[in-house]
Formats: structure tokens, sequence, C-alpha cells
């Protein structure tokens, strides 16, 4: 292989500038959560107030609480589910299997808003009371695709050969499955089961059509706040939760360099 | 015997998907054969939906106020994947320039602000553009809030277009960035060394090597942008103020305020149809990248 031409100066000064692009407003989101003073973006002094605010509110904790069942509930299923598809789909030949292709990418192609409506639409024909439940439904359905695309990419990148010498030695093919296959494809799967994770913590549009009364989760949450008059402890609560997701991601990177 | 192992194996597989494929025909296929069948009805006197067939919520949709919000969505949208991708490709073709090493950890600063809630992202910058913000700020302190600078102050404050499209160019800038990079990274540098050895100037061999080749990255991060980009309604809600109405906004109000679910799910079947289009005429044209796939 030969030496890549390193890239040149003006190049990597335009770098910069993006990365500042991408930094500042969430550096200033920061620091504006220590501001002593409630609207000004002058800083007049150094507080920990908001974030005691936020601890002593109840309905912060509350949908704290709603969120996390949802994305840990969605997450279980649609990995599971998802992973089982993948398998599927790269490893056998059945009939509908281009449908079943097709149907994986709709959600990845149609608009979040359309999907929200659509699920709105048919928990209110059919009778389902919004709710948490129904939250975690459209949660699945959208998480589902993701997960199997990821797995899909690493089964794609696997050999075979070890599969084969398992059964070979006599492992039947549930064993094979347990102690080969999924060891293998594990890294594919806990990628999946990120994304799942996060992109249901996320998620506001397609919640905020299927949630009822009771079942606020913390982007609902989020936006309300921002409706209304804002406060510092939207602050102090972002940057909570950037926090969080860095740790997560730190340790899932650490995690998936020993593994491999 | 081989027929017979043949249809075992078609039976395992059928029953590895069958939860996925039950999941989605229930809870996505027909919902939204549903929401095809509604936009041919009529609102009812209560907010109901009477199922008739009649095709006055599409008449409606084209009415003057209703068009404009369409050609609207659609050119924020193209303007928030024109700037993506301006933004976005040198910043790709950089990070898959550098050291392997540091390749992967700038990959990770730009996905950093990606995983954080796109509710916050927004925040961000509502901080930044209000009119008391920091922008406002800064520039009052350099002097800069006069004259011109006033002017373009005022194109990009909170609760204008501006601001709008500022604010879904950093909300979309990874989508574009992932998949160019994957395109600029699998770049065999030999082919540009042996356009350089038959005389290509380097931005030549750019136009010639590198931009052909990573057409499946820029038609992939075009797909991932402009689609959320479509039905965003966030946005113009926090950012916008009222003066921005996309055609997500119509088609929520429909079903959450209004409640004429029969003309917004004729919306939301025109902004289906209008994505699926230009997915469309993108993929056919350029062929489907795999780099579509996260």
């Amino acid at each position: 292989m030969s030496e890549r031409a390193r890239p040149g100066r003006g190049l990597t000064v335009y770098a910069i500038i993006a990365y500042t692009y991408l930094y500042l407003p969430i550096f200033f989101l920061i620091l504006f959560s220590f501001n002593t003073s409630k609207f000004s973006v002058k800083m007049e002094g150094v507080t920990l107030k908001w974030y005691g605010d936020l601890f002593n509110d109840k309905a912060i904790w509350e949908s704290t609480r709603n969120t996390l069942i949802v994305a840990t509930t969605s997450t279980i299923v649609s990995t599971v589910i998802g992973t089982a598809a993948a398998i599927s789909l790269q490893r056998y030949n059945f009939r509908g299997k281009g449908f079943s292709e097709a149907t994986l990418y709709i959600p990845v192609i149609i608009p979040e808003v359309v999907m929200g409506i659509a699920l709105l639409a048919f928990f209110g024909q059919t009778g389902f009371t919004l709710g948490l439940p129904t939250i975690i439904i459209a949660h699945i359905a959208f998480s589902i695709p993701f997960v199997a695309l990821t797995v899909r990419a690493r089964l794609q990148g696997m050999d075979r050969a070890v599969e084969e010498a398992a059964m070979d030695l006599g492992a039947n093919e549930v064993v094979t499955f347990w102690r080969i296959t999924l060891p293998l494809i594990m890294p594919g799967v806990l990628s999946g089961a990120l994304l799942a994770f996060t992109l249901s913590l996320d998620d506001y549009i397609i919640t905020l059509f299927t949630a009822g009364p009771g079942s606020t989760t913390l982007p609902l949450r989020v936006f309300s706040m921002l409706k209304q008059a804002v406060t510092p402890k939207v602050n102090a609560l972002s940057s909570l939760w950037i926090l969080v997701i860095l740790i997560v991601l730190v340790a899932s990177q650490r995690l998936g360099a020993r593994k491999t | 015997m081989l027929k017979a192992i043949r249809e075992r194996l078609s039976l395992q597989g059928l029953i590895l998907i069958s939860p996925t494929m039950f999941w989605l025909i229930v809870f996505l296929l027909v919902p939204l054969v549903l929401i095809v069948v509604i936009s041919f009805g009529a609102r009812g006197i209560y907010g109901n939906v009477e199922y008739t067939f009649n095709l006055d919520n599409y008449a409606r949709l084209f009415d003057k106020g209703y068009a404009s919000i369409l050609w609207d969505s659609i050119w924020i949208a193209l303007m928030t994947t024109v700037f993506c991708l301006l933004a976005g490709y040198p910043l790709s073709y950089y990070i898959a320039r550098t050291h392997p090493v540091r390749r992967s950890l700038l990959m990770f600063l730009v996905l950093v602000p990606f995983w954080t809630n796109f509710l916050i992202r927004i925040y961000a910058w509502m901080i930044i553009l209000r009119g008391e913000g920091v922008l406002n700020a800064v520039m009052t302190a350099l002097g800069l809030m006069q004259g011109p600078g006033q002017w373009l102050f005022e194109q990009i404050q909170l609760y204008t277009p501006g601001a709008v499209l500022i604010s879904m160019v950093y909300e979309f800038f990874p989508f574009m960035i992932l998949p160019l990079y994957t395109s600029l990274e699998k770049l065999d540098p030999a082919l540009l060394e042996a356009a350089a050895d038959l005389g290509a100037r380097p931005w030549r061999a750019f136009l010639r090597v590198t931009l052909p080749l990573s057409v499946p990255g820029i038609i992939a991060g075009s797909i991932l942008v402009f689609i959320p980009a479509m039905g965003m309604f966030v946005v113009p809600d926090l950012i916008g103020g009222a003066k921005t109405v996309l055609v997500g906004n119509l088609i929520r109000n429909q079903f959450l305020t209004a409640r004429d679910w029969p003309f917004g799910a004729a919306a939301s079947m025109v902004l289906m149809l209008l994505t699926l289009g230009v997915t469309l005429i993108y993929t056919r044209t350029f062929g489907f990248g795999e780099e579509l796939v996260p």
C-alpha cells in the first residue's frame, strides 16, 4: 500500500472551522447551564442552582422513568427479532424474501411524521388506548430495520468455515448457533442494540403521535419546556444528557475495541 | 431428499423472519394503507372520518396557499441538502485523508453531537440566534452591528427562514458525512498516483477520479438528508416561529389540532410520493448505494 497524500493546509483550516461549527453551540449550551442570570447571555456568576431545580422537578423524574421503560423494552424486543430477521435474510432462501427486504426499508425511507400519523390513525380506529404500550409498539417498529441492517452487515463479512468446522465435529445447529455464530456476530448485535436505544431516546416525532396522558417522555417534556419560558434548567438537563450519552459512547467504543 | 432439505431450510428462514414481518405488517403496512384509504374520505362534523371516495382533499392541496407550503418544503429540503453536501464534502475528504488512527477519532467527534438529542441541538441554536443571543452579543462587541452586519443578522436571527436553514443543516450534517466518508475512505490512493503519473494536476485528478468515485456516497448522503428534511416540523416550530409553515407542520396540525384527518392524510400521501419519487430517481440513475446501510 502506498502512502496517502496528506491533506493540505487550506483543508486543515477548513476542518477546524467545521468542528468549531459542530461544537460551539454545545459549548454555549453547557456554559449557560452554570449562569446565575436567568435570561442574559453574559456570564454573571457561576451557580449549580439550575441542576438543583432539575433534581427537585417531579415531572422530569417521571418522564425520565417513562423514557427508560420505553427505550429498554423496545431495544430488547427489536434486537432479538431484528437479529433473527437478519440471519433469515442472509442465510436462507424462502418465498416472499424480496417482499420482506422491501418492507424492512420502509421505515428508513418514509418521513417520520407520516409513520407517526399512520400509527395514530391505526391506534385510533382499532381502539388502542394511547400510552406507554403504544409508544413501545411504535419504537419497536422503527428500530427493527436498523438492527436488522446492522447485524446483516456483520453476517456478510463473516467466515462460515468456523461454523462448518463445529458442525463437522458433531455440534448440531442449535449448539453451533449459541456457541459459534452468536458470539461472532455479537459486535454487530450490540451496535444494533445501541442504535435502537439511542433512536428511542432521541425520538420526539413518532412519540408525539403515539403518546397519551401520563406517558410523557423526556423529549416531549423538553419540547414543552422550549415552547414555554426557557430557563437555564433546560441547559442543565441538556448538559447532563450530553454527558450521559458521551459516557455510553466512550464505553461502547472501548468495549468494541477490546472485542476486535 | 434434496427437495426435502430445501423445504426444511425455507421453513427455518420463514420462522426466523416471521416476528419481524408480523410487526411490520400490523404496525406499519396496515397503518399506511389506512392512511391511503382515509385520504379519499371526508371529515365528519365531529372531526371523525367518513369513508367515502372523493379527491377533494388532494384538490385542496393544490390551492394557492397550500401549494406554496409544498413548494417551500421542497425548497428548504433541497437547500439543506445542498448546504450539507457543500459543507460536508471537504470535511469528509479531510477525514479520509488523515492518518488512520486519527480518522476514527475525527469521525467519533462528528457523531457525538448527532447522538445527543435533536431537540437539544435545536435549542443550542436558539440560544445563539435569539434577538438578545450570543451572536448578537458577539457582533455588538466587535462593532459589527451596523450596515451590512446588521442586515446579515436580521436574515439569520431567530424566527426567520435563514435561521431555519442554519439549524436544519446542523441537524442533518452527520447524515451527509457518514456515507461520504465511507466512499472516500475506500478510494484506492494508487488511482490518484496513477493519474498523477500520467500527468494529471491534483485538481484535475480530483475532478476526474475522486469525485466520480464518490458519487455513491453523495447519493446516499443526499437521500439521508433530504427525506427527514422534507417531513421536518419541529425546527420550523421552534426556530421559524409562525413565519415558516412546512408540509410537516400542516400534517401535524390536521391530525392533532384541526382534526381534519382526511386532509392531513392526503398531505401525507403527497409528501410520501414526493420523497419516494426523488429517492427513486436518484437510485435508478446511480444504483442503490450500500452506503445507505448504517
